[in-house]
């Protein structure tokens, strides 16, 4: 084929995908925004994403924590600056690994669930049914899923960040010879507000990716079991990878500050 | 017999539907009215285009071309509330039943009360135990989850969801597949009942004669895209349609190539 017609081709078909994604996405940010609230969905929802997911956000922070604070303590090393290792810690989990280690842990457990679980009632009929009920799709399995992945990635990244914190300090307290109540006190002196908000407001934009991806595949998934299993492999995929690029585009925009 | 009968100011109406998937046409111009109040079953072989007639008649599906009717009003590109308020007049039995599964009996008999039309629980609740009795399930079935049910019984259930909410028109895909003979005809039975209870007008697909034969007033082919004959149920074995007679005597050869 030729080449540029190949390309042509390609690259309409990111264009469509990207325009079909924008709609979907605007149909379900106004679901969510104007009532009526499918309140018994979203209260499911924040459990099923949030509280089940504090584990794996939990254990993920832990080691994350206690491995960075080993190696900025041999890094810092070479510049005798092994001190400043509690502060560079808490900015690296504050800014950064909290909110995209939990925003990945969720691409894995959430995209994955949320795109498979309406992959299937797309397959088996039932998002037909819903609109045979008079009921619509967008407002009763999209918003909600939307809604709760926005609130709740913030609290998990929070926690993320206290632990991953508190595995760092209990690798330099057990291993590395720093003093505990140090330790918390130099953290504590130097972070700042805006080190843990910026974290907490890209975790809000990561969760939104993380349900609108798992949401749009599940929708549009087709062609039965295996068309579900794609679905859902995409969902976690192009999660994942529109979380690292919107990461990067918001630690820009915020390192302006 | 003529494939479009004129029918006065017919309840529901498809006109000159066409509808393909890529270069696969499926519906190559589709004209089938159905009277208020009586009951027209599509038959036609696998992969004829049954389910995508339905989805169209229903709205889940946009034709390429051709309009459809309710009362006479064109539905074709109606979205958004108008939408909704036209689905509450319809009822639908999905194949596989299409019970949501994290939801118990009685919440998925009264999901357009509850989810809908804004009716309080407990009044939910009775009506979706009074539908389900119409179907003869008991009550305790109500707090069951469908994930309990065997096949049978999850049909009765969608049955009841389909009725609970009083439809003026009510589609039926495939109500028997999946049954055995005896349970077949128990949901062939109920339809009939239930359809004659409310008045409405219904219109079914199946590729079970039995079941044609018996919740049908009228029957229609439809084959390679059209409609290939259309009569009162009582005609079909006299229809002198050679895809009629194939169809319904199950033979290998003749006009309809299989191979779908
Ligand atoms: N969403 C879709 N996308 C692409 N092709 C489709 C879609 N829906 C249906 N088709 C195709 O349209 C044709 C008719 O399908 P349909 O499901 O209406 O057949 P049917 O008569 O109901 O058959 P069966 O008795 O097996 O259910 C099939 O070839 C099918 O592959
Ligand atoms: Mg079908």
């Amino acid at each position: 084929m030729n080449p540029v017609r190949a390309v042509g081709r390609s690259s309409l078909g990111m264009l469509q995908t990207a325009g079909a994604l924008t709609l979907f996405a605007g149909r379900g940010v106004a679901a969510a925004l104007s009532p009526p609230v499918f309140l018994g969905q979203f209260l499911r929802q924040l459990g099923q994403i949030g509280y089940f997911s504090l584990p794996v956000v939990g254990l993920t922070a832990v080691f994350t924590g206690a491995a960075l604070a080993l190696n900025i303590y041999t890094g810092g090393g070479r510049f005798n600056a092994e001190q400043i290792m509690p502060q560079i810690v808490a900015l690296g989990i504050t800014r950064e690994l909290g909110p995209v280690l939990a925003a990945l842990m969720l691409a894995g457990r959430v995209s994955a669930a949320i795109a498979a679980e309406i992959g299937a009632m797309r397959a088996t009929e039932h998002i037909d049914a819903l609109q045979t009920l008079s009921t619509d799709p967008f407002r009763y399995l999209v918003a909600p899923r939307l809604l709760a992945a926005v609130l709740v990635l913030p609290l998990l990244t929070l926690v993320a960040d206290i632990i991953g914190i508190a595995g760092g300090w209990s690798v330099a307290v057990a291993s590395l010879g720093f003093n505990g109540s140090i330790y918390v006190k130099n953290t504590w002196d130097f972070l700042q507000a805006w080190d843990v908000g910026s974290g907490l407001i890209k975790a809000s934009v990561f969760g939104f990716i993380v349900a609108l991806m798992g949401c749009y595949h599940g929708y549009n998934a087709s062609g039965g079991a295996r068309g579900v299993g794609r679905a859902t492999t995409h969902a976690v995929v192009s999660a994942a990878i529109l979380i690292f690029a919107a990461d990067y585009l918001l630690t820009s925009l915020f390192s302006h500050k | 017999m003529s494939a479009v009968p004129s029918i006065e100011s017919p309840k529901l109406e498809l006109k000159g539907v066409k509808k393909r998937f890529g270069s696969k046409v499926v519906l190559a111009g589709v004209d089938i009215p159905v009277a208020r109040g009586r009951s027209l079953v599509i038959i036609g072989g696998s992969g004829q285009g049954k389910s995508v007639t339905l989805k169209i008649a229903i709205g889940l599906m946009r034709p390429d071309a051709g309009k459809v009717f309710v009362d006479g009003q064109d539905v074709t590109r109606l979205g958004g509330a108008g939408r909704r308020r036209l689905s509450s007049q319809f009822g639908m039995l999905f194949q596989g039943a299409a019970l949501f599964d994290s939801l118990s009996v009685w919440e998925n008999v009264a999901f357009r009360l509850t989810n809908a039309d804004g009716v309080k629980r407990p009044e939910a609740r009775e009506r979706a135990v009074a539908a389900l009795a119409r179907v003869g399930l008991k009550s305790d079935v109500a707090a069951l989850y469908p994930g309990e049910l065997s096949g049978g019984m999850q049909k009765r259930v969608g049955l009841a969801r389909a009725v609970v909410a009083e439809p003026a028109i009510i589609f039926f895909d495939e109500p028997t597949t999946g049954l055995d003979p005896i349970n077949a005809d128990v949901i062939n039975d109920l339809i009939v009942e239930q359809v004659k209870r409310l008045g409405c007008t219904a219109v079914s697909i199946t590729h079970d004669m039995a079941s044609a034969r018996k919740i049908g007033d009228e029957i229609a082919m439809l084959n390679d895209g059209h409609i290939v004959w259309r009569g009162p149920t009582s005609q079909i074995d006299n229809s002198g349609n050679p895809y009629v007679d194939q169809f319904i005597h199950g033979r290998a050869t003749g006009p309809i190539t299989g191979g779908v």
